[in-house]
């Protein structure tokens, strides 16, 4: 067992329980901290995979911007424990089995399936900003302005909902 | 890294997210669990994009990034909506949103 095996390990330990406290805790407050807990740790699988690029992207985009965006959200309206609805045990119940019994099948549905392929870590420059660069500024340059078209119309949207009539 | 031991791990991730997305009750937190759902398929999509390796994966890792930007859209109205529902009941429970039934 090497430090590469170590590591992931430990990150999906806690990617893992990061993820079960976003949906346990009762304060909306601690699980968005929590969710916090979780992009990082997923920004910390894209280093081992070398994606450096969209580990960054990752940081900047979801734990900074997404996440300062719900807690602003969710401080202006004043959200804490006691405010929090609640569904009753059964409903609870019934979405854990659930969601328990897909995980189920497709645990099921892969572990017959005899998948050999490696992912390849620490190395390659796949990821680099240079090569996606390259790559986004000439194969992919209609999608990259249409995206700036989306985001134009996202914010004309937001601001409109948001208007007081 | 075998490439099923990052095909477990965005599974579990992602069953976590409907999990709580069907045991939540709060409207943002419901939304929470939608990012952790997008997060998990960016994950295996990265880890995907690393298994041939000499060029192979450089449409992978820009799909996502176009997920990112688009799930970065999405909360900017979503959270509008949101606020904006709060500011008529008062609420974010989604179970006042069945008025639409009435």
């Amino acid at each position: 067992m090497n430090i590469t095996q170590i590591l992931v390990g430990s990150l999906s330990v806690i990617t893992l329980f990061s993820a079960l406290m976003v949906i346990i805790s009762r304060n909306p407050v601690h699980s968005v901290l929590w969710l916090i807990v979780t992009f990082f740790s997923i920004s910390g699988h894209y280093i081992v995979l070398n994606a450096q690029f969209l580990a960054i992207v990752n940081i900047i985009v979801y734990a900074g911007a997404i996440m300062v965006l719900f807690l602003f959200v969710i401080m202006l309206m004043n959200l804490n424990r006691e405010t929090e609805p609640q569904k009753n045990k059964w409903l609870k119940l019934a979405g854990v089995l659930s969601g328990g019994s897909l995980l189920l099948v497709i645990v099921a549905a892969l572990h017959t399936g005899d998948i050999k392929a490696m992912a390849q870590v620490k190395e390659g420059d796949i990821g680099l900003i240079g090569t996606l660069g390259k790559e986004l500024f000439s194969t992919y340059v209609v999608p990259f302005e249409i995206s700036s078209i989306l985001f134009l119309s996202a914010m004309v949207g937001a601001v409109v909902i948001g208007k007081k009539e | 890294m075998p490439i099923v031991y990052y095909l477990y791990l965005s599974l579990a991730l992602f069953c976590i997210g409907i999990v709580g997305v069907l045991t939540r009750r709060n409207a943002i937190i419901i939304f929470m669990c939608i990012e952790i759902m997008l997060n998990a398929v960016n994950l295996l999509l990265v880890a995907f994009s690393k298994m041939h390796p000499p060029k192979a994966g450089i449409d992978g890792q820009l799909f996502v990034f176009f997920i990112m930007v688009v799930a970065a859209a999405e909360v900017s109205v979503g959270l509008a909506i949101i606020v904006m529902m709060y500011r008529r009941i008062h609420s974010v429970d989604v179970n006042f949103l069945n008025r639409l039934k009435h």
